[in-house]
């Protein structure tokens, strides 16, 4: 397509692309720059990328697979609490590892509330660790994420297909084939290349729930690398891995993808007329019930835990706090800068360098991005003074590829349907943004920025490298009052971070109500 | 005249600065935090050196060496605190330390003749446990019980490297059979002590790999004696934390004070109680009520530092090896 065949120009984006692959690569070269002659990979490292594959595959797959009855029950159903249960289903999401990781086990450990209930029946105590381990606790993570982006695939189908189905006496099957099987041949792809992605640079949840160093993943090699060989080169090269294995996941994603919408609707609510029958009902409800109690009973661990130590909290926590949502708010910023520019390239059809270098900055390991980034500041400022703003900037690049993963859809739609009318009309650039496409997209961009504003707000990142007693953020302040033996002010800072995580994805999220209310 | 004056206001000024120099100790995170030792060491020591005492966490002991590496001989650091024994062979091997004259009557387990490295504190790595528990006396009858520990992996977390060396000390060439004994114990290795310790506090395992200190914790500040460690007849391990001056330093005279500082009463007095281990000089006032409570073992075990490295990489291949099956 011609430039100037289209009302936005695409060079913002491709600008944004390219700035963030020349953060994540020149990150990479500076490590391998500054590195010496290392002993290279071992045999044991090949065995941490066949685990690292293996458990990402699967609990991409679970995940993937999981989602989709769930999104189409949501779909489908309306009831009192349904837009608080899909919010909630944000939160195990956003949790620093360690805390969702103490959730989890608080219900499904050996002494937990599981393994309680089958004492009681006389049954052994359940046996979490181990790849089945590895797989739940990546589901507990990513299954809502999965199940948000393809609720919304369902929501972008128009409701006047629904309806014309419904006149033609199309039941449940013959929906799920001409309607929801499309669109998951179109959204579900995407959905499973993020969430392995996200799981291929898994560290203390894999080795955690793995029981041992069988569940060596790449990133605790690149940790061993650094910290215990100072083996520069073998990091930098183990974070090369993760990036082809990323790159490859993607490729294959957006080649099986296609790209083929349901055309446009007046953006009607959509009604179900296939959905009435009464075992469609029972077996909704059956799902949001499950998963439900699945998502959020650790969640509730998590809460009874952490109100007693609400009171312990200390003065550092209030400074931490507010650090965390300065970076939060920043790196949401940044976010949104990039990946609009980014998701309209996409949407122009110029999009797979564009993809792939969105997806640059989940692959990355984090570990090889904040040595890279520390040697390239070192020798020009304090790496210390800037712990804030790089930290915020690495956020910002890590949420990219959700931001993507949910604007660009909408993007596709909105530029297919209103391109060639504003063109008509000669209404191209500014005004086309302002008063075609930004509206339109308000929902997404809601959802984007609540995601990722509640992401950089759990996140550990890059910070715990840079960080000074100054200037902590409130997931770095979590990890050193259970350091210091403050368990129970540790829970209860804990509680507070994944509050402030749910407020801030909230606020953002319902500036459009649209794509959760339907 | 007006620009003299002004020319002896900006002298007046660099006079004052100049004054109150600046000593950047790099140490561990913990240290740093507020329930750790940093903020009374830093109250204590300004008090009497005249100087602006910046202390700087990073990480833990081995990511504070990575990252001096990382800084090489630019690194704004004047003094080092808390790398240990495990560590102070490869730090010597980077050429960024200076030899400090600093000596103590250092109430170690063992002789200290290393005119480099400062000792500030020491432990012993233990198997901590709730009280009333039938605990194990040695590793061979812990592989045959049944109960259940949580370990630390040795290339993410110190503990967890003190372990390996502990087993690899006592058993030598066994210790790949006493680890495949283990395997069925173990419930499951994590990351961090942080992570470990918290499991087991919630009642994932009925033994934690801690220090023998542990349990101060819970008997000085919480005022519970439900905590114990197991005694080992066969000996406990031993992590000896110690401070360096820095080669490269911009302030080798006020580093050369800190490092004596170190080892005085006002340092050594704050430690019991905030990083919870042995003070490796003990204070005139003696150790804080309730470490006579605390298990001691009868024997130390300790892989002399020029050998770490090499002790190190051979435990941790048999270490993967058996407990990967």
């Amino acid at each position: 397509m011609a430039d100037g065949a289209q009302p936005v120009g695409h060079r913002a984006g491709l600008v944004a692309a390219v700035l963030v692959a020349a953060l994540i690569l020149g990150c990479l070269l500076a490590v391998f720059l500054r590195a010496e002659t290392g002993r290279g990979m071992a045999a044991a490292d090949w065995a941490g990328v066949r685990f690292t594959v293996v458990q990402a595959a699967l609990s991409a797959l679970f995940s993937g697979v999981l989602a989709v009855p769930l999104a189409r029950a949501l779909a489908r159903r309306r009831f009192a609490g349904r837009r608080l249960l899909i919010a909630l289903l944000g939160a195990p999401f956003i949790l620093p590892v360690i805390v969702a990781v103490l959730g989890m086990l608080a219900v499904f450990g050996r002494n937990g509330w599981v393994s309680l209930m089958l004492g009681w029946l006389g049954l052994p105590p359940l046996q979490i660790y181990g790849l089945h381990g590895v797989v739940l606790a990546h589901v507990f993570f990513n299954l809502p994420l999965a199940t948000r982006l393809i609720l919304q695939g369902w929501q972008e189908i128009p409701a006047e297909r629904f309806r014309l189905a419904a006149q033609l006496g199309a039941g449940p099957r013959a929906m799920w084939q001409l309607l929801e099987l499309p669109m998951l041949r179109r959204v579900l792809p995407g959905v499973l290349a993020v969430i392995f992605a996200i799981c291929l640079t898994s560290f203390a949840v894999a080795l955690t729930l793995g029981g041992g160093p069988g569940a060596t993943t790449i990133e605790l090699a690149i940790y061993q690398a650094f910290r215990f060989d100072f083996d520069l080169a073998r990091a930098a090269m183990l974070s090369c891995i993760q990036i082809v294995l990323t790159g490859c996941a993607a490729l294959i994603a957006l080649r099986v993808s296609r790209n083929d919408g349901f055309g446009s609707g007046l953006d009607r609510p959509v009604q179900r007329w296939d959905a009435a029958g009464i075992a469609a009902r029972v077996l909704d409800g059956g799902i949001i019930v499950m998963a439900a109690l699945f998502l959020l009973m650790p969640l509730a661990a998590i809460g009874l835990a952490g109100a007693p130590g609400l009171h312990l909290l200390p003065g550092s926590v209030v400074v931490a706090t507010l650090n965390s949502l300065l970076v939060a708010l920043a790196s949401t910023g940044v976010t949104l800068l990039l990946s609009m520019p980014m998701a309209i390239t996409i949407a122009l059809g110029r999009g797979r360098a564009v993809e792939l270098a969105g997806l640059l900055g989940l692959a990355a390991s984090p570990l090889v991005i904040g040595t890279g980034l520390f040697i390239v500041i070192y020798p020009l400022a304090d790496p210390f003074d800037l712990a804030l703003p790089v930290t915020a900037l690495v956020n910002a690049v890590m949420a990219l590829p959700f931001a993507l993963r949910i604007l660009v859809p909408r993007a596709q739609q909105v530029v297919t349907r209103y391109g060639p009318l504003a063109l008509s009309l000669d209404m191209a650039g500014g005004p086309f943004l302002r008063r075609v496409l930004l509206p339109r997209m308000r929902a997404q961009i809601g959802f984007a920025a609540g995601l990722s504003a509640a992401l950089s707000m759990g996140d550990l990142g890059v910070i715990a490298l840079f960080a000074d007693p100054e200037r902590a953020t409130l997931p770095l302040q979590v990890y050193r009052l259970m350091g210091a033996y403050q368990m129970q002010a540790a829970a209860g800072a804990a509680l507070l971070l994944l509050v402030l995580s749910m407020a801030l994805f909230w606020s953002f999220d319902r500036g459009g109500r649209w794509h959760a209310e339907a | 005249m007006k620009y003299l004056a002004i020319a002896a206001g900006v002298f007046c000024a660099t006079a004052v600065a100049a004054e109150t120099p600046e000593l950047t100790v790099y140490t561990y995170d913990s240290f740093v935090s507020e329930w750790g030792p940093g903020p009374q060491i830093e109250k204590a020591f300004e008090q009497t050196c005249g100087c602006d005492l910046k202390l700087i966490g990073a990480g833990d002991g081995a990511a504070l060496l990575a990252r001096l590496k990382l800084e090489g001989a630019r690194s704004d650091a004047d003094v080092v605190l808390g790398l240990d024994t495990n560590l102070t062979q490869a730090a010597l091997d980077t050429g960024l330390f200076a030899p400090s004259g600093v000596t103590a009557e250092y109430d170690l387990p063992m002789a200290w003749d290393d005119d480099t490295f400062v000792p500030y504190d020491w432990g012993y790595f233990a198997f901590v446990h709730n009280v009333g528990m039938d605990a194990p006396g040695d590793f061979r009858s812990l592989a045959a019980s049944d109960a259940k520990i949580i370990i630390q992996d040795p290339r993410s977390s110190t503990p967890g490297l003190g372990l390996l060396l502990w087993v690899k000390s006592v058993y030598g060439d066994e210790a790949p059979e006493i680890w495949a004994d283990l395997s069925d114990n173990i419930v499951t290795v994590t990351k961090g002590w942080s992570e470990a310790y918290g499991l087991f506090l919630e009642g994932e395992a009925d033994m934690v790999l801690s220090y023998t200190t542990s349990p101060a914790y819970h008997l000085i500040a919480e005022e519970d004696d439900g905590k114990t460690a197991a005694v080992f007849d066969e000996g406990h391990y031993l992590q000896i934390e110690v401070a360096a001056r820095l080669a490269n330093s911009d302030q080798p005279e006020l580093a050369e004070t800190f490092l004596k500082f170190v080892v005085s009463d006002a340092f050594q007095s704050v430690i019991p109680t905030t990083n919870w281990m042995y003070p490796a000089v003990i204070p005139e006032a003696g150790l804080p009520a309730g470490f006579e409570k605390l298990s001691q073992p009868e024997k130390a075990h300790l892989v002399p530092s020029a050998d770490a490295t090499a002790v190190r990489d051979e435990a941790l291949a048999e270490w993967l090896t058996a407990l990967s099956q």
